[in-house]
């Protein structure tokens, strides 16, 4: 039943919501000109002078740049598949536990620490991590001597990516433990049956049963691959890190914010967002397309 | 069936375990916050406290700019979630009509999915919110982010749900959609506003970055930017000219147990509202992810 009276509500409801849009997400998308001019504060963005890709092919001939884009791909990659494969894993160990009053205990700790920002867990992995931290004192006990791992350069993505890890694992395996709940219980019964083992029964039901489910975050994880994972790195690197930890997202707010070099950092900012753009809209399609996945 | 076998007790070792390492930071974090200074920065502290203390507590309360920064968050928190969780609710109810009932209804959806897919970035988001006026006021934590496109796809999805014969009988009898929204969807979505609300309240409670941009003068900082701040920044040229000694013991003078508290205080909010979060958002995951 279309009326055009329902229409006038209908549209009055969008408008603020909408307006909101427009102004904090749509202009700004306008503001990316800058990436292709000297941008002076004091002459606005229309009245500064157009430099065509300059800031661009500045980008590309820096060394730095180009390493904060491998550090940014080799950060996020490795998060990307082990946030798949952990949680995974969980689930499917978690399915396998039997007591049921733990499962529920175990499920409320690791789900906890996706609610806690980084800023609190930047304060408590540089405790842990530091010169006399708990990784310090046990690693001393078997006769390692101790080592600032948070300024070194051979541990700083690894503590990045395996706290993150630590973070999401939890929360991640919900969507796998959802799948495996749908799985018929039949189907174990009939493995069981046939004289399937538990290990036999992971790899012949659970792991086929869930396969969609996995096929599908990681095509939706395809858009992630330049998100290293801003406010992590950001609370917990520092300058001796930049080799290995500075990512694109953290060195365009140093070269904007602290550097002032808004057109610099703007073209840095918006070639990370044209191929997320890209990758984002390729992951879709082909969800949409393998898995019949809709964002709307 | 029932009778426990060696690997299930694998199994229940391996997972508990799993969840041990969990709670590690936060353990450590409180045995620090509870430990003699000195204790915690010698590297005497493990998850018990040493030298049991409640002074790094008193500090916080002493100091008073935990507690105004804790305010700032609250009202953040209380403007951002009302603000939010209205918006969403009032267009995901357009949203879940069909195109041929709402006319424009693709276009404003292609509108809101492309915000979520490109940004203008850093520097023109910040000059938009400059132009504005909204520097140093709490509007610019609260506005910029004021639409979740996710939590209102949410939402639809759960508005898709309702059997439109409901709406269809008001309709009937002369209600407009203002009234069916007020009368019919909210009181049936309830659960599902409270989940966004929940995730809207934690992603205000959490959020610093803004604050760190947006917000210039320490009495509108918001708690999370107020901790970030806190920790021991060391430029490129001050650790060149250091050895490492000396950048260790800068490093250690930073208050190792006054940080700690403050860490534990500001989760505190997070962790209340936790059992709640847990009961709804399994239901809220699986909702916007797995889509009929």
């Amino acid at each position: 039943m279309r009326s055009v009276k329902n229409e006038i509500y209908y549209n009055a409801m969008m408008v603020i919501g909408i307006g909101f849009l427009l102004v904090f997400s749509i202009i700004p998308m306008f503001g990316v000109i800058i990436a292709f001019k000297d941008f002076v504060p004091a002459k606005g963005m229309l009245g500064s002078a157009w430099v065509g890709l300059k800031h661009f092919n500045r980008m590309f001939a820096l060394a730095e740049t180009r390493n904060v884009i491998r550090n940014t791909l080799v950060i996020a990659i490795s998060k990307i598949v082990l946030n798949i494969i952990v949680p995974v894993s969980f689930a499917i160990l978690l399915n396998e536990l039997k007591v049921y009053p733990v499962k529920r205990v175990v499920q409320t700790v690791v789900y906890l620490p996706h609610f806690l920002s980084w800023v609190i867990l930047g304060i408590m992995f540089t405790n842990i991590f530091s010169y006399t931290g708990i990784v310090n004192q046990i690693l001393g006990k078997f006769g390692v001597p101790p080592q600032m791992y948070m300024i070194s350069n051979s541990s700083f993505r690894g503590i990045i990516i395996g706290t993150d890890v630590w973070k999401t694992f939890g929360y991640g395996a919900i969507i796998y433990l959802a799948a495996i709940t749908n799985i018929d219980p039949n189907t174990y019964e009939a493995a069981a049956i046939d004289g399937a083992g538990r290990w036999q029964r992971i790899w012949f039901v659970t792991l086929p049963s869930i396969q969609g489910t996995i096929v599908l975050m990681s095509t939706l994880a395809l858009g992630n691959v330049l998100n290293a994972g801003f406010d992590q790195i950001f609370t917990m690197y520092s300058p001796l890190v930049y080799p290995t930890g500075d990512i694109i997202d953290t060195y365009v707010y140093r070269m904007g914010i602290t550097k002032m070099q808004y057109s610099f950092s703007t073209a840095v900012g918006l070639f990370k967002s044209g191929i997320s753009f890209l990758l984002i809209t390729l992951s879709y399609t082909l969800a949409n397309k393998f898995a019949d996945y809709t964002i709307f | 069936m029932n009778k426990l076998r060696l690997s299930d007790y694998i199994i229940l070792a391996v997972l508990l375990l799993i969840g041990f390492i969990c709670l590690v930071p936060i353990l450590n974090a409180i045995a620090i916050s509870l430990s003699d200074k000195t204790a915690a920065a010698m590297g005497e502290v493990v998850f018990l406290p040493k030298k049991f203390n409640t002074s790094a507590y008193e500090e916080i309360v002493k100091e008073g700019r935990f507690f105004h920064a804790f305010g700032v968050s609250i009202r953040r928190v209380l403007l951002g979630v009302s603000i939010g969780t209205a918006l969403s609710v009032v267009m995901a109810y357009p949203l879940s009509k069909s195109p041929r009932v709402f006319r424009q209804r693709n276009a404003y959806m292609w509108l809101m999915v492309f915000t979520m897919l490109f940004n203008g970035g850093l520097i023109p988001t910040y000059l938009v919110v400059k132009n504005l006026g909204l520097i140093n006021t709490i509007w610019s934590l609260v506005l910029p982010g004021a639409v979740s496109v996710y939590n209102t796809i949410i939402l639809m999805n759960f508005n898709k749900g309702i059997p439109p014969s409901l709406e269809e009988s008001a309709l009937i009898d002369g209600a407009n959609p203002l009234q069916i929204l007020v009368r019919i969807y909210i009181p049936l979505a309830k659960a599902s506003i409270a989940t966004i609300a929940l995730f809207t309240m934690v992603y205000h409670w959490n959020e610093f970055f803004m604050g760190k941009i947006y917000i210039n003068t320490l009495d509108q900082q918001p708690l999370q930017t107020y901790i970030q701040g806190l920790s021991v920044t060391l430029t490129t040229q001050q650790m060149a000219s250091m050895t490492p000694e000396e950048i260790i013991r800068k490093l250690a003078v930073s208050n190792v147990t006054f940080n700690s508290a403050k860490a534990i205080v500001s989760m505190i909010p997070v962790i209340i509202v936790y059992p709640f979060l847990q009961r709804f958002f399994v239901t809220g995951l699986v909702m916007g992810a797995v889509k009929e």
